[in-house]
């Protein structure tokens, strides 16, 4: 049927990108920090990834070390805008725009095809059945570990404080919190989640491109709508997860439009009106609490 | 002798010096309170109370002069690190607590107040869970059964006690009170500052409590210090602030002070 052969790819791409969504609503929504160093952080776990598969490193570590670039990319943003008082949106902007010639200095070129080399997807894919099953088993492993990981760190002793950092950040600083190391653990944890998710998906879909980041806050930003619309977001454990289903229903939608004559170069389009589109509906409803409490803006 | 509890020495603080609006806060202030006075602060609006408080806590730092408790130097440290010494009530009910999470997680960031806060430790252990709810019904405000409901479904009332619980849950060293009890109406106003002194008094805290209720400030503590225009122009305790009553105080303010000084004397 029409519709049966896009729910495998939804699911793959779903899971996959819900890191990606994982680590926006760590920021934007727990930390409320918009954080638009994403659209860097995941081409560059892409780049650092690929680089060392293609050098001979081992898939696993070369992952490892793309989940440190990211970690390090997202402190620097929350070292500009917390140490340095910048800004939090053009900190986040400025350490994208860097990243980009960072990702092209580790690349050397602007792709880097991974299709000939060994990767963390090539035993998947040798399995004998279809190629969708394991792969999919895999994203979905790796995001519910990622989901219960931030769930735990979120109602730990730190992690309540955390949370406290983007939802009253002067009382939990009287409380004895440093919110400032608060808000850059969060980012580097946040990226790491992001640039983990560039590495994999570099590995499932063959290549490492400067440009894969390109949209991808806005698409983050549109799973996390559509997930929270279904799943109302009250407690911890059902933000992650409303994330994470908005995330497969996100890419069920682009790719249901896809498949009904949406021109793959409007996506971005599509994607910003639909954000747009929620993001006004509170306005014009005229209810208070749909606005989006965002700090350093 | 043990150091006292807190020493200001010749602090100032001017907000936006070389502008056209430079504004001295604070104006050169002394100030000693020792270990279990109960201190009320009165004075006109902008006359540097909040200023003052901030300075203490570290969410400002003084232009000049020198801040001890207990004879620790600190002067210059940073807001969070004050939280070993002090806890705050805020003069705004949403300041003190965070709305978003549970009254048990705003409990147990409470507990944790100036302490390490560890990253393998789960936060609302059951066990956590069931101190809270005894310390809670003390409370008698029907909290004891809405522990994993938000902060922001509760009154105004409701919170402010929330966070006066959640000062006291680890006795401070200090406590500091900022109008905590202005945003509230009559009636709950007076029951939070009855819970207040109570707890105060039970804790054997010391206490500085910044009041626009002149009332308040007379009715409860042991001392009492009027700010006018960033400097300390009255300062009463023991017996002599027991006899003062609000006229003394308002006769008092206009042989020494300008008419432009208002302080509302209602209840
Ligand atoms: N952050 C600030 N920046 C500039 N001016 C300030 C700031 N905080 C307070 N002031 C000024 O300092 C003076 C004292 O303010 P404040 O301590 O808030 O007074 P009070 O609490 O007694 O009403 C006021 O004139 C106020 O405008
Ligand atoms: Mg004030």
């Amino acid at each position: 049927m029409f519709l049966l052969d896009i729910i495998p790819i939804a699911l793959e791409q779903g899971l996959a990108y819900a890191l990606v969504a994982l680590g926006i609503a760590l920021t934007f929504r727990v930390l409320a920090f918009p954080d638009l160093t994403v659209d860097g952080s995941f081409p560059l776990g892409g780049a650092v990834c690929a680089r060392l598969i293609v050098d001979g490193m081992d898939p696993a570590l070369a992952v490892c070390a793309a989940v440190g670039a990211g970690f390090l990319a997202g402190c620097a943003t929350g070292v500009l805008s917390t140490r340095f008082k910048i800004n939090s949106l053009l900190a986040g902007i400025l350490i994208m725009t860097i990243l980009y010639s960072i990702n092209l200095r580790i690349m050397g070129r602007a792709n880097i095809p991974l299709l000939t080399v060994a990767t963390l997807m090539t035993p998947l894919e040798s399995l004998s059945v279809s190629r969708y099953i394991p792969v999919i088993g895999f994203f979905f492993i790796v995001a519910a570990t990622c989901k219960l990981f931030l769930d735990l760190f979120l109602h730990s002793e730190y992690g309540l404080a955390f949370r406290a950092t983007g939802d009253n950040e002067q009382m939990i600083c009287s409380l004895g919190m440093n919110t400032d190391s608060a808000t850059i653990m969060g980012l580097g944890i946040s990226n790491a989640l992001v640039a983990l998710a560039g590495a994999l998906i570099a590995q499932d879909q063959g290549f490492a491109d400067v440009g894969m980041g390109i949209g991808l806050i806005v698409a983050g930003l549109a799973s996390i709508i559509i997930g929270e619309a279904v799943i109302k977001p009250r407690t911890v454990f059902r933000l992650t997860l409303a994330t994470i289903i908005g995330s497969i229903l996100y890419r069920f939608i682009i790719a249901l439009g896809m498949r009904m004559g949406l021109a793959p170069t409007d996506l971005k389009l599509a994607t910003g009106l639909m954000v747009i589109f929620a993001l006004i509906i509170p306005a014009i409803k005229g209810s208070k609490e749909g606005k989006v409490h965002l700090r350093g803006v | 002798m043990p150091p006292p509890m807190l020493v200001l020495s010749e602090i100032s603080k001017v907000f936006n010096r070389g502008t056209q609006d430079q504004k001295t806060a604070l104006d050169n202030i002394s100030l000693t309170v020792n270990q279990g006075d109960f201190v009320t602060i009165i004075g006109s609006n902008g006359a540097g109370k909040t200023t003052l408080l901030n300075i203490i806590a570290g969410t400002h730092n003084p232009d000049t002069g020198r801040i001890t408790i207990c004879g620790d130097d600190i002067t210059r440290s940073p807001e969070h690190r004050m939280a070993a010494y002090m806890a705050r009530v805020f003069q705004n009910p949403t300041t003190g607590t965070a709305g978003k999470m549970t009254i048990e997680e705003n409990l147990c960031m409470a507990e944790l107040r100036g302490c390490k806060r560890r990253l393998f430790r789960w936060g609302v252990t059951r066990h956590r869970r069931q101190q809270y709810q005894a310390i809670l019904k003390t409370l008698d405000l029907g909290l004891e059964h809405r522990l994993g409901e938000k902060v922001g479904l509760l009154s105004g009332g409701q919170r402010q006690s929330l966070s006066l619980l959640m000062t006291t849950l680890i006795p401070p060293k200090l406590l500091i009170l900022d109008e905590h009890t202005a945003a509230l109406d009559p009636k709950t106003a007076a029951k939070v500052m009855a819970l207040t002194d109570h707890m105060i008094q039970q804790n054997r805290l010391t206490t500085l409590m910044v009041t626009h209720n002149m009332h308040q400030a007379l009715r409860y503590g042991n001392r009492m210090i009027m700010l006018h225009r960033g400097r300390i122009k009255l300062d009463v305790s023991g017996p002599e602030k027991e006899q003062l009553t609000v006229k003394d105080v308002v006769q008092k303010f206009e042989l020494s002070l300008d008419d432009e000084t208002l302080l509302s004397t209602h209840i």
